[in-house]
Parts: C-alpha cells; sequence; structure tokens
C-alpha cells in the first residue's frame, strides 16, 4: 500500500504543478486574448452577446484605423521615448547606488534605503501642481525629457533596491580575484561583476520600463500636446466606440510583452547566478 | 620571482587589533604557511599583502618594491582563493588566460602558457567548458592553473584547500607540490591545518592572536614550541603540558633529575610530545595512570594522568595496557620542551 501511495504521489505533484501553472497562463492569457479579440473581431464582434470565444471574422480594420487616428503614432513614439529615458536614468543612477548598498558599509546605509523608499511616499497628486510651475519654469513642461525625468523619480527606488539584491549575488572574491590578476576597480565591475549581474541589471530594466510605459496620471498632467500613449489613450480613446478602446488597449499592452518576451532568458536565469 | 618583506604591519578593525606589528621574511622561492586557528589574523595578513586590505601600519616590500598603497593589480601577484573564485561566465580557458589578457599578451603567448599551467594542473580535457559543470577539485585546479598562467613574481593561497573533501584534499596537497616545487614560486600559504602546512611549506609562521608566535621549520616548530601555545596548536594529539616542582634548580621525573638553564621559579612546565616516551617498569620511569587506552593499528593511544594532569601518550602497537593500569615512562630527554609557567615561553634549549 505504502509503495502504491509513493508511485502516486509524483503523479500527484506533477498534476498539481501543471494545473497551477494552467491556471496562473490563463489567468494572465485570457484577458490578453480577449482585447484582442475586440481588438480584431470588428464591430459586429465587440458587441455580440452572448460573447464567442472564437473570431467570427478577423479583421486588422481597427486596428488600422486606430493607428491612422491623428497623433497616436507620434504618442506611441513619446511613449517609448519617456521609457527609454526612463530605463536608461534608473540604471545609470540606480544601479552604482545598489552596488554601494550591496559592497560597503557605510554610516546611515538603513536610513539611505528607507530615504529612498520614501520618495514613493508622496502621492504624485499633491506634487503635481508645483511639479507643473517648476517644469513650466525650467523648460520641462510637455517634453518627453520631463516626462522621463518623472518615471526616473518613480522607478529609481526600486532600481536601487533591485540592483543592491543584484550586487549581491555576485561574490566578492570573484572581484577580488579579477583586481589580482589585472583590473582597476572599474574594468573588474565591467568585465566580471557586470556580465554576471545582467540578469538581474535586464529585470531592473523591464522593470523601469513597465513602470514607465504604464503610469498615467503624471503623464497625463505635465504633458499637453506631447502626450505618451497612456496620456493620449485617456483622453481620445474615453469618447471612441468599443472596438478602437480595445485596439489601443492591445497597443499598450503589445511593447510591454514583447520587451518582457526578449529579455526572459535573462530574467530565468535570474537565480542562476552562480556563487561558484 | 621575488622574496616579500613584511615589516611591523599592523591592522586594526574599530578597536579591534587583527594584526599587532607583524614581521615577516619569505625568501624568493620560498614556499611559507601562515599556520594558526581562525580569527588569528592569517588572512587578513595574506589580504594586506595582496592589496586587498589596507593595513593600519607598517611596511611591505616586494622584490626590491615597497607595495603599500599600490592597487592589487600592480603588486605583481596571483591568488587562489578559498572558494575558488573562478569565473563563472568565462570558459576553463578564458579563465586560465584571464591575467595574460589583462596584461596584454599576444594571442600565441597566451595560448603557451595557458597550456603549460593546464597540463600541469591535468585540465587540458575541460578547457571549452564552463566552471559550473566541473566539480569542486577540478574548479581548485581550474583557479590554481589561473595564478600560475601569468608566472607570477608572488603566489599567494587563501586556505585553497579547506573546501575539498577529505580524500581529495590530501591529493591536491600531494600535486600542489610537486606543481609548485617546479615552478619555483614564492608563495604565501594560508591555512588552519597543521598536515597542510607541516607537508608543503619550508618554514611555517605560526599565528595566534594578531601575532606571529614563531617561525621556522617544520620539524622545528613542531618539536621545539617556542611557546605553549605552539605546542599545543600542533601535533595531533597535542603536547601534554606537565606542571612540576623545581628544586634548587633541578626537576624530578621518576628516577631522573634534570637540570633546568636559566633562571626559574619554584614550578616549571613540561612540555611532552606523546610519542616521546618509552614503557619501562613504574619503580623506574614516570607514572602514568590509564584512563583509557585505545588500539588505533599504527599505534596504542592512551589518555590518563601524568603527575594528577591529564595527560596522552602514543607507544607502539604491539604494547598492551589494561585502563586503570599504572605504567611507568621514560622520556625523550632531548626532546623535553621546558616551559615558564609565567610567560609560556619556552626555555632556551
Amino acid at each position: 500500500m505504502s509503495a502504491a501511495r509513493l508511485s502516486s504521489f509524483p503523479s500527484a505533484r506533477r498534476l498539481l504543478l501543471w494545473s497551477g501553472i494552467v491556471a496562473v497562463s490563463l489567468w494572465v492569457l485570457v484577458p490578453i486574448y480577449l482585447v484582442a479579440l475586440g481588438a480584431f473581431g470588428g464591430r459586429e464582434g465587440v458587441y455580440q452577446w452572448p460573447k464567442s470565444f472564437l473570431p467570427l471574422e478577423v479583421s486588422p480594420d481597427s486596428v488600422m484605423v486606430f493607428l491612422q487616428i491623428q497623433g497616436v503614432g507620434t504618442a506611441f513614439l513619446n511613449s517609448l521615448i519617456a521609457a527609454g529615458i526612463t530605463v536608461v536614468l534608473s540604471i545609470l543612477l540606480g544601479a552604482p547606488a545598489g552596488y554601494a548598498l550591496a559592497r560597503y558599509d557605510f554610516p546611515g546605509k538603513n536610513a539611505y534605503r528607507l530615504l529612498v523608499l520614501l520618495t514613493r511616499a508622496f502621492p504624485l497628486a499633491i506634487l503635481a501642481l508645483p511639479l507643473t510651475v517648476s517644469f513650466i519654469r525650467l523648460g520641462l513642461y510637455d517634453s518627453m525629457l520631463g516626462v522621463g525625468l518623472i518615471h526616473t523619480v518613480l522607478a529609481l527606488p526600486f532600481a536601487a533596491l533591485v540592483t543592491q539584491g543584484v550586487f549581491m549575488g555576485v561574490p566578492r572574491e570573484l572581484e577580488e580575484a579579477a583586481w589580482v590578476f589585472g583590473c582597476s576597480r572599474i574594468g573588474a565591475f565591467l568585465k566580471v561583476v557586470v556580465p554576471l549581474a545582467l540578469p538581474g541589471l535586464a529585470a531592473t530594466a523591464v522593470f523601469a520600463f513597465v513602470i514607465s510605459w504604464n503610469e498615467v496620471f503624471a503623464a497625463s498632467v505635465l504633458t499637453v500636446q506631447n502626450r505618451t500613449l497612456t496620456a493620449y489613450l485617456l483622453t481620445v480613446l474615453s469618447e471612441s466606440p468599443l472596438h478602437y478602446q480595445f485596439a489601443g488597449g492591445l497597443l499598450l499592452i503589445l511593447p510591454s510583452a514583447i520587451f518582457i518576451f526578449a529579455v526572459r532568458r535573462y530574467l530565468f536565469a535570474i537565480w542562476g547566478v552562480s556563487s561558484k | 620571482m621575488a622574496s616579500i618583506t613584511i615589516d611591523s604591519v599592523a591592522k586594526s578593525f574599530g578597536s579591534f587589533k587583527a594584526l599587532k606589528d607583524v614581521s615577516l621574511t619569505i625568501a624568493d622561492g620560498e614556499f611559507v604557511s601562515l599556520l594558526g586557528p581562525s580569527g588569528c589574523g592569517k588572512t587578513t595578513l595574506l589580504r594586506i599583502v595582496a592589496g586587498l586590505e589596507t593595513e593600519t601600519g607598517g611596511r611591505i616590500v616586494i622584490g626590491d618594491r615597497t607595495v603599500n598603497g599600490l592597487a592589487p593589480k600592480d603588486r605583481g601577484l596571483a591568488m587562489v582563493f578559498q572558494n575558488y573564485a573562478v569565473f563563472p561566465h568565462m570558459t576553463v580557458y578564458e579563465n586560465v588566460a584571464f591575467g595574460l589578457r589583462m596584461q596584454k599578451a599576444d594571442d600565441a603567448r597566451v595560448k603557451r602558457q595557458v597550456e603549460k599551467a593546464a597540463g600541469l594542473l591535468h585540465i587540458e580535457a575541460y578547457l571549452d567548458r564552463y566552471p559550473n559543470k566541473l566539480s569542486g577539485g577540478q574548479r581548485q585546479r581550474v583557479a590554481v592553473a589561473r595564478a600560475l598562467a601569468v608566472e607570477p613574481q608572488v603566489l599567494l593561497m587563501d586556505e585553497p584547500l579547506s573546501n575539498l573533501d577529505a580524500l581529495l584534499r590530501l591529493q591536491m596537497r600531494t600535486e600542489l607540490k610537486s606543481v609548485l616545487q617546479e615552478a619555483g614560486t614564492t608563495t604565501l600559504y594560508v591555512t588552519h591545518d597543521q598536515t597542510e602546512a607541516m607537508g608543503l611549506s619550508d618554514r611555517i609562521a605560526v599565528m595566534h592572536d594578531g601575532r606571529i608566535e614563531q617561525v621556522g621549520e617544520p620539524v622545528d616548530i613542531y618539536s621545539r614550541p617556542a611557546t605553549r601555545f605552539v605546542g599545543g596548536f600542533m601535533g595531533n594529539p597535542p603536547m601534554n603540558f606537565i606542571e612540576l616542582p623545581v628544586e634548587a634548580g633541578r626537576v624530578n621525573i621518576g628516577a631522573e633529575s634534570h637540570s633546568l638553564s636559566g633562571p626559574v621559579g619554584s614550578k616549571i612546565v613540561l612540555g611532552l610530545r606523546g610519542e616521546d616516551v618509552e614503557r619501562v617498569s613504574p619503580e623506574v620511569g614516570m607514572a602514568f595512570k590509564t584512563a583509557v587506552s585505545e588500539p588505533m593499528g599504527s599505534h596504542l593511544l592512551l589518555t590518563g594522568t601524568i603527575a594528577d594532569q591529564p595527560a596522552r601518550v602514543i607507544l607502539p602497537p604491539t604494547e598492551k595496557v589494561r585502563a586503570g593500569e599504572t605504567i611507568g615512562l621514560k622520556l625523550d630527554a632531548d626532546r623535553l620542551t621546558w616551559i615558564s609557567p609565567e610567560t609560556g615561553k619556552a626555555l632556551a634549549a
């Protein structure tokens, strides 16, 4: 009997594992599929009830029409620019902070970590007015640099704290070995630490990208003409027919999904940073 | 090749003094071990020589250059780390070639040196593999090959064998000795394992509590410890310490009487290696009251008391001693160490 139970145990575990995988996948994929269905199913499909899970007719019409709406292309580009600025700045500023937190003991280290997080404690809504005023004075208002800077502020705490963990995963001895065998501090960082931290840095970059891409409030407040896609869609699409809204939604989802897909190897490898 | 001079080096971490005025000279081509219990400062000293730690005071000279303040890369040395520190994102070949690439060596030289080092350490077969496909012993070979490939003036090793299992450690120790003898590199080796230090070194520096207690050839350190600590740290079983009364500069051991040189008080500590005894009749020798008798095959290990103080002695495997039996021991007078009970230092022989 015990033998039978033992032999059935792995298969039960496998069943549990796979049903878990299926459930999580469906949780993510079904809404995306429904949005895609709405976007490509045309006018008929969107208003049809009960919904069919299979597309009745597939036509790129609404997506094409949507793309031709004036300003969508520019807004899409703006979003990419703002997200790009956010990724570059939060890695360039966050990674050194994370490295310092990981490698050095300095007085006030914990207070510093707390302060870093506190930047997220101020609701943007409260900061909106003073920010707008100072951005207008600085000439940053209605520019992607301005939006990128604000998004960097939002992403930076995570970038610093996540990269701290990433750098702590790279054994100090490897760096010391590089120093001994002829590297300067910066050389060792670039030749040994960065390649090993790359998966984690990529994950941080994706994180920063998604934070910027999805952010709508600051982008709406700080821009008038040069809107990011989220801010633009918020104003334009609220008055649009449902299938255009779906098309817009899909266009918001796709870049994030593609970007995460592109770095998936690094995301999977995050735990693979070997300490040996 | 180069000599290393460590001149009055001190190191403090806050109020904790890790090293107190340590001086040591390692001759060109010599193999010296820093031996001591954990926390004695041996690794700190090695890291100061490497430039990975900054000394609070003193001077480090490698060859004819004072290297204080120089970055590790400018000191002309190579190091083998305790956890191997083999780069996981490079093949074994690139790992071994790392130091040469940093020196901007041309490809032909890199290839020649890597193959030579790989041959010495028997890792030719894994050159295009990544380290995560290697066992601990193989990684350690890669780490040693990487250090030898640059033909360093000075080789530093920080407990390189301590992460290997016992059998592999023995094998690597023997190989390491033959490889390093062939290379003739000046080597400073940190270990807490006395058999490693004894087997590998030309000289051993025994460290304790941030100081060097004694420097000398392995056999001298073993049989002529300068302090009570060295005697107790070296050897298995450790040296026995037996406090005996002194009368007019002489001390009685069994029926024999020894005269002591130098000024002594009313008591003296006898340092006795367990194997420096011979069994005689209880009337003639020093009385040893046996508590436990353990036949170890190669020898007979006796635990008991001499003059009511705990002691362990070793007799030939053919002897038979029962627990509770009192036997007589004749001590090898040439191999005894006399230690002052006040200072813990050995009297001059």
